[in-house]
């Protein structure tokens, strides 16, 4: 895969074709899976972890679940490359920190990744757009199977597939949505939405952000028990709880257009306004005007941009991408300037397009 | 089939003992057999087969008690958060229990099980340790024990894709 061209594309979950994806941005489920006859990767040796890495990258090529994997040498790359994967949600952040031989193999869509050598010998992600958790776990179960075919997973009848970390035995499994929640932050009653799901056990984190400070006010929503309830029922847990966040969070949208209209137009005409017009902006301003313009054309104040760009932009204006595409390393303060540079050229081309 | 003693896995090993005049039956697991047989007679007897309940774990003996397979000692563990292998949860098992009932509310599995039997995966653990000592074998020059070894390794590997459960 040329990471290259990574940058003049998009991840086929950023294209908001899945269902409530004005809302949902995107849906995801990994399963954490070991080698039985392995230590973890941690405490593998070099040796060790260079035979693991090949047995399941030979596994990888043979298109487990009838999928067409990219294979990519994670500890061959160089740092930039692998935050911009990060960027991606192709590879977790420790997947690219870590240190010796792991991998991961990337589905054309980009919708797939297969870390080898992470925390666990083997972590599988299967992201959509929107809404989508079924198709995402009946995607995973199938690649997870076909693999399962070829080797013996480290499992035990008691405590189910054994991982690194206690926190993910059982099923290995970790459900999570991402949602977009600008109007419940504006009015602070997320708030609230925090502590009904910590009461039924999800954990929610802010995404991109430190802590539970979410810039562009996107959450992620996941399940925090592994242990004790079935892959389905975790699932469940979380497709139960989705359609209230989301009915809250158009209802307190419906309300803000009643209350002020004008005064709402005015800021998601403001946020457009800077986005198309900026000489020169930070990582954190772009989330806040993007979350608005994203906003704003949910609820039908600006018409003539879509939904895809902007999810796009979220990921490409960040740090490592901005230096793919600029293909220099840049300081702060001229990713600022190349940041600004991009979102109007990519703004101005939507314009172009329409006429 | 006999479920081990210790671990709840199927038993492959029978012993019956005879202990201060008592008769002890024991059933214990392929991997918790081999801790049983490598301690020594005094070791058997101040840990007693069945995890006692009313025995308070004196946390010294825990922390001395290294995995046969990647060496990881209990107190690693604690301090790195990160297992060394799959064998663990079995060296472990009495200190993650209550750690695992903490963190997800259960301790029993429920939900997607291999199609391969689960009994070959416990097996495999084995060969974390065989492969390691191969490796030192190799590098000592101890050829005919490398040989042992590797025989060992392929019985293990060659038999396990069935996954039929052997008895001793
Ligand atoms: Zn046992
Ligand atoms: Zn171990």
């Amino acid at each position: 895969m040329d990471l290259e061209s990574l940058t003049r594309t998009s991840g086929e979950w950023l294209r908001a074709t899945g269902p409530e994806s004005d809302i949902v941005m995107s849906s995801r489920i990994r399963l954490a899976r070991n080698l039985a006859q392995y230590p973890f990767p941690a405490r593998a040796d070099d040796a060790t972890r260079a035979e693991i890495e090949e047995l399941l990258h030979g596994l990888i090529e043979q298109r487990p679940g009838g999928k067409r994997f990219n294979y990519i040498p994670v500890s061959t790359l160089e740092p930039l490359d692998r935050q911009m994967l990060v960027e991606r949600q192709l590879i977790s952040r420790e997947h690219s920190e870590t240190q010796g031989r792991r991998g991961v193999g990337i589905s054309d869509e980009e919708n797939v990744s297969l870390m080898v050598n992470e925390e666990d010998h083997l972590r599988m992600q299967v992201l959509h757009s929107g809404f989508a958790l079924d198709e995402c776990w009946a995607e995973i179960d199938r690649i997870d199977d076909a693999i399962e075919a070829e080797v013996t997973y480290a499992f035990s009848e008691r405590l189910g597939y054994l991982t690194a970390c206690p926190t993910n035995c059982g099923t290995g499994i970790r459900v999570s949505v991402l949602l977009h929640l600008p109007a419940l932050v504006a009015t602070k009653e997320i708030q609230k939405v925090f502590q009904a799901l910590q009461k039924i056990g999800l954990a929610v984190r802010g995404l991109y952000g430190e802590g539970s400070q979410a810039m562009g006010d996107f959450y992620q929503i996941s399940n925090q028990m592994t242990l004790g309830k079935s892959e389905v029922q975790l699932i469940k847990t979380i497709q139960d709880v989705v359609p209230n966040i989301l009915g809250y969070e158009r209802r307190v949208r419906t309300a803000l257009v009643k209350e002020n209209r004008q005064g709402l137009h005015d800021q998601v005409s403001r946020a457009y306004g800077i986005l198309q017009n900026a000489q020169t902006i930070s990582s954190e301003e772009t989330m806040h005007l993007l979350s608005s313009v994203r906003m704003g054309i949910n609820i039908g104040l600006i018409d003539d941009l879509q939904i895809p760009l902007v999810n796009e932009l979220f990921v490409h204006t960040q740090p490592a991408h901005l230096q793919k595409i600029r293909h220099a390393k840049l300081e702060s303060a001229e990713r600022n300037i190349a940041r600004a540079a991009y979102i109007r050229q990519r703004l101005a081309e939507r314009h172009v397009d329409r006429n | 089939m006999k479920k081990c003693g210790r671990c709840s896995k199927p038993a492959v090993l029978h012993i019956t003992e005879l202990r201060q005049g008592e008769v002890q039956a024991l059933h214990l697991c392929e991997s918790c057999a081999k801790e049983y047989l490598s301690q020594s007679p005094e070791e058997q007897e101040s840990v007693p087969a069945g995890a006692s309940a009313d025995a308070e774990p004196d946390l010294d003996e825990i922390d001395h008690q290294d995995c046969p397979n990647c060496g990881i000692s209990f107190k690693e563990f604690r301090a790195g958060g990160r297992l060394g292998c799959p064998h663990d949860y079995t060296v472990f098992e009495d200190e993650l229990l209550p750690l695992l009932e903490n963190i997800h509310g259960e301790t029993e599995h429920c939900g997607k099980v291999p199609k391969r039997a689960p009994d070959s995966s416990h097996r495999q653990f084995k060969l974390i340790k065989l492969r390691t000592d191969l490796r030192a074998a190799v590098e000592d020059e101890r050829y005919e024990e490398a040989a042992r070894i590797r025989d060992e390794i392929q019985a293990i590997t060659t038999n396990d894709p069935v996954g039929e459960p052997r008895e001793v």
